[in-house]
């Protein structure tokens, strides 16, 4: 947990020596809780008073980092709770398990389409982050798995090895990119943490209860392995929401750091529950890495856009440009409609009215981002907004008539925008998207 | 090294409601279903108390819809017709609640009646004996002639009706009253709007006992967020004392769902998204999903096969082996 600016000057020598450059110590404690300083610009500082201060400094949950060829994923360092009180910030990676008793041509041939795999989601690429590749046999075998999947991808990878011997042989396959090593445990962590040492990889670690994971962390952190991953063999929607929803609150709440790490999840390995449901919770209460068993599109992409969502910070949500926008290259006689510039607002008219085939214009407009509901309510889609924007976007230049269509959502606002737009017809348009292409065949003559 | 496991010490709890009422209560349900009476966020049984499970209703209407996706049509087949026969077969689908929806207009086109709305709620009454939500076709004052009419003729059953919104609510808040029924109240994703609509209800003298907040509910890629964070933070709120928070919540994924392309639409979509029918149903179930782990206590759904996995997601997160 930060420390503020008092707790900090507290541990600081207080004989405002200037050495800092800053005029007092609670001047330089101040900068430091900021962090608009650095505590090795004070030479005077104790020992002790150091260690207590960088550990404050450290986030709750660690940074890790994975690097494939080219690509990398970042997981850990959240800060709350719930979404609503700031925002999360590194979307858990979602990594694809291939074992090594498939054959090279087979694993080569999965692994090229799933790495290839993209979609679009109101212009955001939603991608696979990588592979968990399981070591299912020997040495060689595993090595010459990771490197037809390294062949064919640059996505990082997680190596899931039970033995150091096939922990060595999959780390050396991996080259210079920077893999996840799975699994040290109570049994065999010395060798482990010695192999991720030396190779300057992330380690994950397994343990039965939470106190072994806590023991083990810190072990391995005193043998030199500072990033880790938390295993705490998670089974079923219960003990998976119990276990990491505790794990967030020590972390955050209590900043308990030796179980301060990201934690990784497969929610496919208990055949028990609905993989993609139990990966849906993970998502939004409080996985760091998720390994899937089935990456089928039409589970992935469900869950990849669950995973935007959650992760889109609720201060900062996706906006389109305010403007006048054509579709389906209109000209004058075209429908005039309004939206707002919340992009899944935008993303879903302009959807369907280019799938409906019709030309239109559609001015879209400055609600600060949000849906026509939202805003509305809001008062950040109101009949004075709409006008500034008709008047503002050129449509009266464009058009050869003056009739502007407003969500169904909004109808009540036709009167006020009549007074607002001496000269206008507004109509009331449909509340949902999906009827814009109905209500424009019924409504709307040239 | 002992690893303490760290509790909030919540000082609210969520209301108790009863939906539904047997004869002994002065209806004909076979079964009621209470919801809420939580002391906790959703299935964190180590904190505190959770004695009801969140409900799963099944959305049907007064006639066949003429907007819904096939694939809804192929899952419910001829019973869409008749809707006492779909309110039988919800209830086979293992729905603890049967959510009916009034149509506009009769399956002719002609607006709907009064006379048909009595007798569509009587038939459903008689087929099944879990408790019914009625709601209105979403135009006020259709709305409020059909309701009042569906409240009378369900008289005791203690339905829920709805939809109560911020600019029409007295009518069906007051037929509620006068018929021993319950209310939904429909806010647009707002935690003071959802609050103030509640008050204003319970202001008209409806028990607090008798109200079900529906924060409105945003699909998965279509605003589930906004949804799924003011119902934690009307949840969190419920929780540290405020009363008039402390509502359970309904939500509706079903409908939200299956108008979105994702789920409708099998043909002109990427490829990136997959087989549609799995996809479709994905798409219901991770909302529904999401929505329960943000504290919904009563998911209205569509499709049946959503039914039967978000069944068995509750019954884990609510079976006893309680780890932490």
């Amino acid at each position: 947990m930060a420390l503020t600016g008092l707790e900090i000057y507290k541990l600081l020598p207080q004989t405002n020596c200037k050495d800092c450059n800053f005029p007092t110590c609670l001047a330089f404690a101040m900068k430091l809780a900021a962090k608009q300083a650095e505590l090795k610009d004070c030479p005077h500082v104790s020992e002790e008073a150091k260690e207590k201060l960088e550990s404050a400094a450290a986030p709750p949950i660690r940074l890790v980092e994975l690097h494939g060829g080219n690509g990398k994923v970042q997981v850990g360092n959240e800060t709350v709770l719930f979404r609503h009180e700031k925002t999360f910030y590194n979307m858990p990676g979602i990594f694809w398990r291939l074992g090594d008793d498939e054959s090279v041509d087979e694993l080569k041939s999965k692994a090229k389409r799933a790495d290839a795999y993209q979609a679009d989601y109101v212009g955001i690429d939603l991608k696979l982050d990588g592979f968990a590749i399981e070591a299912k046999s020997d040495p060689a075998a595993f090595a010459s798995a990771i490197e037809a999947v390294r062949s064919v991808s640059q996505k990082p990878l997680i190596l899931l090895a039970s033995t150091p011997e096939l922990a060595k042989a999959g780390v050396e396959a991996c080259g210079d990119t920077r893999p996840l090593l799975y699994y040290a445990d109570k049994d065999n962590w010395q060798e482990m943490a010695e192999i991720a040492k030396e190779a300057g990889i992330p380690l994950a670690l397994r343990g039965a209860t939470l106190e072994e994971l806590a023991e083990l962390t810190k072990s391995i952190q005193e043998a030199g392995v500072e990033d880790l991953i938390l295993d705490p063999g998670l089974s079923g929607h219960l003990e998976s929401l119990q276990q990491l929803t505790t794990l967030r609150r020590l972390s955050i709440k209590k900043s308990f750091r030796p179980l301060g790490y990201p934690v990784i999840t497969f929610p496919g390995r208990d055949e028990s529950s609905n993989e993609m449901l139990l990966a849906a919770g993970h998502i939004a209460k409080y996985a760091g890495f998720i390994v899937l068993e089935n990456v089928d599109p039409s589970v992935l992409y469900p869950l990849l856009v669950l995973r935007q969502n959650i992760y889109t910070d609720p201060q900062k949500p996706i906006q389109v440009q305010p403007a006048l926008y054509e579709i389906n290259s209109p000209d004058g006689d075209a429908p005039l409609m309004v939206t707002t510039n919340f992009s899944i607002t935008y993303f879903s008219v302009a959807n369907e009215v280019e799938g409906s085939g019709w030309p239109a214009w559609l001015m879209v407009a400055d609600a600060e981002g949000m849906s026509v509901l939202t805003a509305w309510a809001a008062g950040k889609f109101d009949a004075e907004r709409i006008a500034k924007a008709v008047k503002a976007c050129g449509a009266e230049e464009k058009l050869n008539h003056k009739k502007l269509i407003i969500p169904g959502h909004v109808a009540v606002l036709s009167g006020e925008l009549e007074e607002e737009l001496p000269g206008w017809e507004i109509m009331v348009g449909p509340r949902e998207a999906v009827e814009i292409a109905g209500y424009l065949k019924a409504m709307w003559q040239k | 090294m002992t690893v303490e496991t760290p509790k909030e010490a919540w000082t609210g709890t969520v209301r108790e409601v009863t939906l539904g009422a047997t004869a002994d209560q002065g209806g004909t349900r076979s079964r009621t279903l209470t919801v809420g009476a939580e002391s906790t966020l959703p299935f964190l049984h180590f904190e505190a108390s959770i004695p009801n499970p969140p409900a799963l209703a099944l959305e049907i209407r007064d006639r066949k819809p003429d907007d819904w996706s096939p694939l809804l049509y192929e899952a419910w087949g001829d019973v869409m017709d008749d809707p006492a026969a779909w309110a039988k077969a919800a209830e086979e689908a293992g729905a603890d609640l049967v959510y009916l929806v009034l149509s506009l207009t009769t399956s002719d086109g002609s607006p709907n009646t009064v006379e048909n709305v009595r007798a569509v709620v009587r038939k459903v009454l008689d087929a099944t004996g879990l408790p019914l939500a009625v709601i209105g076709a979403g135009q006020a004052e259709v709305d409020n002639e059909l309701l009042v009419a569906a409240a009378e003729e369900g008289k005791g059953e203690r339905l829920l009706l709805g939809l109560c919104e911020e600019k029409n609510y007295r009518t069906i808040v007051a037929t509620a009253m006068a018929n021993e029924h319950l209310v939904q109240s429909r806010t647009p994703m707002d935690v003071n709007l959802a609050k103030q609509l509640v008050i204003l209800i319970n202001d008209m003298g409806m028990p607090l006992e008798r109200i079900v907040m529906d924060p409105t509910t945003g699909a998965l890629g279509y605003g589930i967020e906004y949804g799924y964070s003011v119902m934690e933070r009307l949840r969190l709120a419920a929780l540290q004392g405020d009363k008039m928070t402390q509502q359970p919540m309904i939500v509706t994924p079903g409908e939200e769902c299956w108008k979105v392309k994702e789920a409708k639409v099998g043909e002109g979509v990427p490829e990136t998204w997959g087989d549609w029918e799995p996809r479709a149903i994905a798409w219901e179930g991770i909302t529904a999903a999401a929505l329960l782990h943000s504290g919904a206590n009563v998911v209205v759904l569509r499709h049946p096969e959503n039914m039967r996995r978000t069944r068995s997601m509750i019954d884990e997160l609510m079976s006893s082996k309680a780890a932490g």
